[in-house]
């Protein structure tokens, strides 16, 4: 019974159904109930998430940079991002006179609604799910498209020239990403058959796609990992920031709590990005299976709830993309265009030939 | 339209007008470039300077000739020991006095430490402009114990206070030897590690290679010095050409380039860098016994004339004039400082590049502010 529960939590969500449906009869309310529960409860792990992502930050660049980091507020110095949030709620929201006072206050509004929003098809385990849309690849792209729009919005309001010229490279930089992005997911599309995340990890029951799918997958997966990073704003290709040029770029402007949303928003976005190339290339909450190994070791993998398997492939990406943020120099604006127009376009075209001519004739395992 | 020109943000040719500074981050100091932009590039520069002026020249000429020395570890605030050196070294040509040879020794030593702690900071900020966090902190661990000795042997770790008319002020420390070797053997051991993560970077290349190219007949018509001008082709190192205190007697190779662009200038410095480190090995085992001071009178007036020594800082040449009327204190002092002249190139050299280039091209000049405003 015990390991029945750790493989699929439906039998949770199932348990808390019936037991508010003793309170509630009314079907419409039920529903209208469990929405609120679920969005609030999705609120609260985003922003413990982003905690938890702001301290893993500041621990992982003090690790790369020799030093200790955050160690003194709490154990560990695990509050010391909660001292920190506290500090930014007391501080005084200043809006500069000249800005546009109504799109200075909505940008940052429409940033963290766009990353949230992009949380919805996500599986976090098995049966574990906010909602299964049968188009979830497709709507994570569409939504995350829309940041570009509180971006742009942010630089042109603060009346600021850096941020403005911020919110120009930002403009251009998404929107060029977004196709590389976008064709390094279609290689799994095409695979796979299906644009719903939870048919695309079931696909992968018996191998993940990086390894299922031969050298074009890995080649899509690393031109995944490039382009949404240049995607998330994250350096090398912070550039709609570029503290040392445009000093803070989109968000000089910002304070308080409203310059405290954006990196709640750059958060959410990298734990998004991270689970999607993990749902997508790495199977999501799969456990590791060695094809024709000993079945013991299978055995165990199983015994590793799925959860555990989701976090932990999503949290080494998020490592990996800290990594680079803090060993790379920051790309110039034109070879940040270059990348994506000369050198991945072109790469993630052919490689789209060869995975539809693998799916087609059956190459894949 | 007519809104936007009036208020000065657009030009009527539609150049967007940029202030970068006098706070900004990569301007290292409070330099203010107004910046006109077509898009992101740049058309025309122009750097406004003055917000750091404290007049140390005037302020000099009621200052004895003992006192006025320490006014200069504030110019070039990276390189005190050498700005030191330089007045020191005219008061001792205007004397006709030499400084005894352990004196010239520690002198060129500590000169020395403080190129390479000069140069590790600037290593350390090219990254940072250049977008690269990391690196500050390595090159930091390192300067720190470059520092440390600073503050056991003079007792301060920035604006250091040591050369005096003569000599130097006093004996050194008896750790000073033991620990300029550590610190020799830990920077050595760290070459591969700074190579590894800027100098052999795929982005660093990219955002460096060909970038703020400075030709060696530009060079030479601004009056650029040092790594700089080096970078360019032109030599101009004072420690070759016009050697004082111990540097004509260590061997030394000087570092010269023909690729003109903030690559060479890096290339330059990282191998500087190597050249100290030999230097300081060549001298720190052979101090000379004897006095670390030449007697001098208490009151110290020079003869009427006029005096001119220059010395090779890590920016470039340092040249002290100096006229005597036979008083206590100097008549007329002035500086030649290295990053006026470095700095009047930038206009020159960053036009038709982008912004994320004039960062660039800003970090490897390696522009110290308070010494272009003194």
């Amino acid at each position: 019974m015990n390991t029945i529960f750790l493989y699929s939590l439906a039998g949770l969500a199932t348990l808390i159904h019936n037991w508010l449906g003793k309170f509630i009869s009314s079907e419409l309310g039920l529903h209208i109930l469990e929405l609120a529960i679920i969005g609030l409860s999705l609120i609260v792990f985003l922003v413990l998430l982003c905690f938890f992502l702001g301290y893993m930050e500041r621990r992982v660049a003090a690790f790369m940079e020799i030093r200790l980091g955050p160690n003194r507020v709490g154990p560990q110095g695990t509050l010391q991002i909660v001292a920190d949030t506290v500090k930014l709620l007391f501080k005084e929201g200043l809006t500069p006179n000249s800005s546009d006072k109504f799109l200075f206050n909505l940008a940052p509004f429409i940033m963290v609604i766009a990353s949230m929003m992009a949380i919805a098809p996500i599986a976090f385990a098995k049966d574990f799910q906010i909602y299964d849309i049968n188009i979830g690849v497709l709507y994570v792209s569409a939504i995350s498209s829309i940041s570009v729009l509180g971006i742009l919005m942010a630089g042109w309001s603060s009346n600021n020239k850096y941020s403005l010229l911020g919110a120009m490279r930002s403009g251009a930089q998404i929107v060029s990403y977004e196709l590389s992005v976008g064709l390094s997911l279609i290689s799994i599309v095409i695979l796979s058959g299906s644009l719903s995340l939870g048919d695309i990890v079931l696909s992968q029951q018996n191998g993940w796609w990086l390894f299922k799918g031969h050298i074009p997958i890995l080649i899509s997966f690393v031109i995944f990992i490039i382009a949404s990073t240049a995607e998330i704003n994250r350096a090398p290709f912070d550039l709609a920031e570029a503290d040392q040029e445009l000093t803070g770029g989109f968000n000089t402007e910002y304070s308080g709590m409203k310059f405290a949303m954006f990196l709640l928003s750059e958060y959410i976005n990298l734990f998004i990005v991270s689970a999607i190339a993990a749902t997508l290339f790495l199977g999501g909450w799969m456990p590791f299976h060695i094809g024709g190994g000993p079945s013991s070791f299978n055995h165990i993998m199983d015994l590793i709830p799925s959860s555990i398997w989701f976090l932990g492939k999503t949290f080494t990406i998020i490592f990996i993309i800290m990594w680079f943020r803090w060993t790379f120099p920051r790309l110039r604006v034109d070879q940040l265009l270059n990348l994506e127009w000369k050198y991945l376009l072109p790469i993630s075209m052919v490689n789209i030939i060869i995975v539809t001519l693998i799916a087609i004739m059956g190459w894949h395992f | 339209m007519r809104g936007l020109i009036e208020e000065n943000i657009i030009t009527e040719d539609g150049e967007f007008i940029l202030n970068i500074g006098p706070q900004h981050p990569s301007t290292h100091g409070v330099l203010h470039l107004k910046v006109w932009l077509d898009g992101e590039t740049i058309k025309k520069i122009e750097p406004h300077i003055g917000y750091i002026h404290r007049s140390i020249e005037k302020m000099s000429e009621r200052l004895s000739y003992r006192n006025f020395i320490f006014a200069t570890s504030r110019m070039d605030y990276l390189a005190a020991h050498i700005n030191n050196e330089a007045c020191a070294l005219t008061i001792e040509k205007a004397l006709q006095i030499e400084a005894t040879p352990r004196a010239k020794f520690v002198r060129t030593i500590l000169s020395e430490l403080t190129r390479l702690a000069s140069h590790q900071l600037w290593w350390g900020c090219t990254g940072l402009d250049l977008g690269a966090v990391t690196p500050f902190f390595y090159a930091f661990r390192e300067r720190e114990a470059i520092m440390a000795i600073m503050e056991e042997t003079c007792g301060a770790r920035l604006t250091q206070n040591f050369m005096v008319p003569g000599g130097i002020m006093t004996d050194i420390h008896p750790n000073f030897q033991q620990r300029t070797k550590d610190i020799l053997e830990q920077i050595k051991g760290k070459y591969k590690e700074y190579d590894d993560i800027m100098s052999g970077n795929v982005i660093f290349e990219n955002r460096t290679k060909g970038v703020g190219y400075l030709s060696k007949e530009d060079a030479i018509s601004f009056g650029v010095t040092g790594p700089t001008a080096r970078a360019s082709g032109v030599s101009c190192d004072i420690r070759k050409w016009n050697p004082y205190s111990a540097y004509d007697q260590v061997e030394f190779d000087e570092i010269l380039s023909n690729g003109g662009d903030c690559y060479a200038r890096y290339q330059v410095r990282m191998k500087e860098m190597r050249q100290s480190v030999s230097i300081i090995e060549q001298l720190i085992d052979n101090i000379p016994e004897g006095d670390f001071q030449e007697k001098t009178k208490m009151v110290i007036k020079l003869p009427k004339g006029e005096y001119y020594q220059r010395v090779e800082t890590p920016r470039g040449e340092l040249g002290v004039y100096l006229v005597s009327d036979g008083s206590a204190n100097p008549y007329r002092i002035k500086y030649r400082s290295p990053n006026f002249s470095n700095l009047s190139v930038l206009p020159a050299i960053a036009k038709g590049y982008k912004i994320g280039d004039l960062v660039a091209i800003m970090a490897t000049i390696d522009l110290v502010i308070p010494d272009i405003d003194r």
